[in-house]
C-alpha cells in the first residue's frame, strides 16, 4: 500500500480528512483506538511498533500518542486519541502489538493512564510504592518524597 | 520439551519439574549497568523472565520541560552516555524541525563525522564487554576487552581535542554545532580510523574461527523478523533479523544522502547475526567518516547569532518527531512546542528501552549462561533504558 491509499482509506474509515505530511497524523476516537491500530497493522502494513506515550493537555485531559511504521513502503502513522477531561482509561494495544506492553507500562507509570486489558499493568521505571505520576503537569518538579529506604 | 505451564513453584530445588527463582542483578557484571532479571528456572533452563528496570531513572522527559532549548542538548548526552553525541543529535533535530532552522553544510558534515565516530566507539565498547561476558573461551578473558578499550580511547582523545570532554559533550546546538575542528584534527582522525580499520580485522580473526564463540552465539537468542518489528527493536538487532532498514538511508538527515555506504543485513536473527551486522557497521562508519572528511565544506558552523541568554531560542507552536540512527538503533525525540523557550512535552524514544523489551520474548527456553550472551548481543545502555 502506498501512502496516498493509506491516507484515503484511513480518512474514509474515520470520516475525516487526513492532512498531508510525514508522518501522517491520525486523530482516532478513543472508542476505536484498538480497531484503528489493528487496521494500521494488518491492512496498511505498519508492523513496526515505534513508541507509545501520552501528552497532558491540562484541563483538556490526556492524549495518548502512538507511532507505527510500515518500513517497507515508508509509511509512518502518528495515531492520537484524546481521552477527554478527567478520563484516564484507554484501550490497550497489547493484543495488536507486543511492543505496546512496556510502552503502556511506562505511560501508566508516568501519566497514570489505565490501559484496559493490559496483561501486566504495573509501574516500570519508578518503584512500586511511588505516589503520583510525574509527567502530569500537576506534578511539581520538586515534589518531596520519602527517603529511598 | 519442558511443559512450562504445568509446573509448581518451590522455594529451593534443582531437579524435577519444580521451578527455582533466581535473581540476576542489579549489580551483575554482565548487566552492563543496573538491570535486574528475575529468572524462573527449571533445571538450568530459563522458563520465564521478569525484567526490572528503572534503577537509573532521572525523568529526563520532565527535566526537558524545565530546561530551555539552549540548555538541554548537553543534558541530553546523559540519556545514552555511551553514545552521547547521538542523543544530542536527536534533540536538536527535533527543535530545528519545529523552528525551521537551516543548518550550514559544514555543521551537517561535522555532525555526521562525530556521530559515526561515536558509533565506532560505542560498538567497540559493546564488542569488548560482550566478549568479556562470555568469558575466557574468547582468547583469554579480558583480551578483546582491553584491545577494544585501547581503540575506543583513541576516539575519546579525538572528542577531547574537539570539545574538551571525553564522554558527555555538548557539541550539538540548535542551528549547528558549537565547535569547529582544530588544526591537525582531520589528520589525527584519519590515522585513528585507519588504525581501527586494521584492528577490526584482527578481532574478527580472533573470533571467526573460535569454536566456543560460535557455539555460544550461533542459533542463540533468535529473533524472528515478525517479532522484531512487533516489539519495535531497532538498529543492528532489527537488521540482524533480516529487516533492511536504516534511517540514514531510508529517511536521510544531516546530509547522509551525500555519502555512499552499505546497510549490512543478516537474516538469521541470532546473536551471531547481530555480531556480524555490527562488525560490518564498523567498516561502513569508517568509510562515511573518510568521505565526510574528504568533502568537508568550508563555511560557518552555526546558522544563528550567538545567544545572550539561555532563553533566547523560542520555537513556534508545533510538534515534530525527529530520529537518528544511533549505534543501538532509532533514537528519537517527539517534541511539542507551545511557543515558549522550553518544550511543552518531550518524549525520548530510547533505542535501548525498546531493544531490551525483546528479552522476555527470546530468553525463555535458553540456559542461564545464554542469558549473558543474549543480553550482551542486545547492547543495552541503561542510561537510555531508564532515561
Amino acid at each position: 500500500m502506498i501512502a496516498e491509499q493509506a491516507r484515503a482509506s484511513l480518512g474514509s474509515m474515520l470520516g475525516v480528512e487526513i492532512g498531508a505530511g510525514v508522518p501522517m497524523v491520525v486523530d482516532v476516537p478513543a472508542s476505536r483506538w484498538e480497531e484503528i491500530a489493528r487496521y494500521a497493522k494488518d491492512t496498511i502494513g505498519c508492523r513496526f511498533f515505534n513508541f507509545l506515550t501520552a501528552v497532558d493537555w491540562k484541563e483538556q485531559g490526556l492524549e495518548v500518542v502512538a507511532r507505527v511504521d510500515n518500513l517497507e513502503d515508508g509509511i509512518s502513522l502518528m495515531l492520537k486519541t484524546k481521552l477527554g477531561s478527567g478520563v484516564n482509561n484507554c484501550a490497550s494495544l497489547t493484543p495488536v502489538y507486543r511492543g505496546a506492553n512496556w510502552m503502556e507500562r511506562e505511560c501508566f507509570d508516568m501519566f497514570g493512564v489505565h490501559f484496559d486489558n493490559h496483561p501486566d499493568l504495573r509501574r516500570i521505571l519508578l518503584e512500586d510504592g511511588w505516589e503520583g505520576h510525574p509527567l502530569l503537569k500537576s506534578y511539581a518538579v520538586d515534589t518531596p518524597h520519602p527517603p529511598y529506604r | 520439551m519442558l511443559d512450562v505451564n504445568n509446573t509448581t513453584r518451590v522455594e529451593m530445588d534443582w531437579s524435577g519439574p519444580e521451578r527455582l527463582q533466581m535473581n540476576m542483578g542489579p549489580q551483575h557484571p554482565s548487566a552492563h549497568g543496573v538491570f535486574r532479571a528475575i529468572l524462573g528456572l527449571q533445571g538450568e533452563t530459563v522458563v520465564d523472565v521478569d525484567a526490572v528496570i528503572g534503577y537509573l531513572h532521572r525523568c529526563h522527559e520532565k527535566l526537558s520541560e524545565t530546561l530551555t532549548y539552549a540548555q538541554y542538548p548537553s543534558i541530553a548526552s546523559k540519556t545514552d552516555y555511551v553514545a552521547a553525541m547521538t542523543s544530542e543529535f536527536a534533540y536538536v533535530l527535533a527543535a530545528e524541525e519545529i523552528g525551521k532552522f537551516e543548518v550550514p553544510k559544514r555543521a551537517q558534515y561535522l555532525r555526521v563525522i562525530v556521530a559515526e565516530l561515536q558509533r565506532i566507539a560505542s560498538h567497540l565498547l559493546w564488542l569488548g564487554t560482550w566478549c568479556m561476558d562470555m568469558g575466557g573461551a574468547l582468547g583469554g578473558g579480558a583480551t578483546i576487552f582491553l584491545y577494544c578499550i585501547r581503540e575506543r580511547e583513541d576516539i575519546l582523545d579525538l572528542f577531547e581535542a574537539l570539545v574538551g570532554a571525553r564522554l558527555l559533550y555538548g557539541f550539538f546546538q540548535v542551528g549547528g554545532v558549537r565547535y569547529d575542528i582544530p588544526d591537525g584534527w582531520a589528520e589525527q582522525c584519519r590515522s585513528t580510523i585507519d588504525r581501527i580499520n586494521s584492528r577490526i580485522d584482527e578481532y574478527e580473526q580472533m573470533l571467526v574461527d573460535n569454536a566456543f564463540f560460535l557455539a555460544r552465539t550461533q542459533g542463540v537468542g533468535v529473533v524472528s523478523r515478525e517479532l522484531a518489528q512487533d516489539v519495535g527493536i531497532a538498529g543492528p538487532l532489527l537488521r540482524g533479523s533480516g529487516v533492511n532498514y536504516d534511517i540514514r538511508r531510508n529517511a536521510p538527515y544531516s546530509s547522509y544522502q551525500d555519502f555512499d555506504f552499505r546497510v549490512p543485513v543478516e537474516t538469521d536473527g541470532d546473536c551471531y547475526a547481530r555480531y556480524r551486522v555490527r562488525m560490518a557497521e564498523f567498516r561502513q562508519a569508517i568509510s562515511i567518516i573518510r568521505q565526510a572528511l574528504d568533502k568537508l565544506p568550508a563555511g560557518p558552523i552555526s546558522s544563528r547569532p550567538a545567544l545572550k541568554s539561555v532563553a533566547q531560542i523560542r520555537l513556534p507552536k508545533g510538534e515534530a518527531y525527529a530520529r537518528v540512527e544511533g549505534p543501538r538503533g532509532e533514537v528519537g525525540t517527539y517534541m511539542i512546542s507551545d511557543g515558549s523557550a522550553k518544550p511543552y512535552r518531550m518524549k525520548w524514544r530510547g533505542a535501548s528501552f525498546s531493544n531490551l523489551a525483546i528479552l522476555p520474548h527470546i530468553i525463555p527456553g535458553h540456559k542461564v549462561a545464554d542469558v549473558v550472551a543474549i543480553m550482551g548481543s542486545v547492547d543495552p545502555v541503561f542510561g537510555e533504558v531508564d532515561r
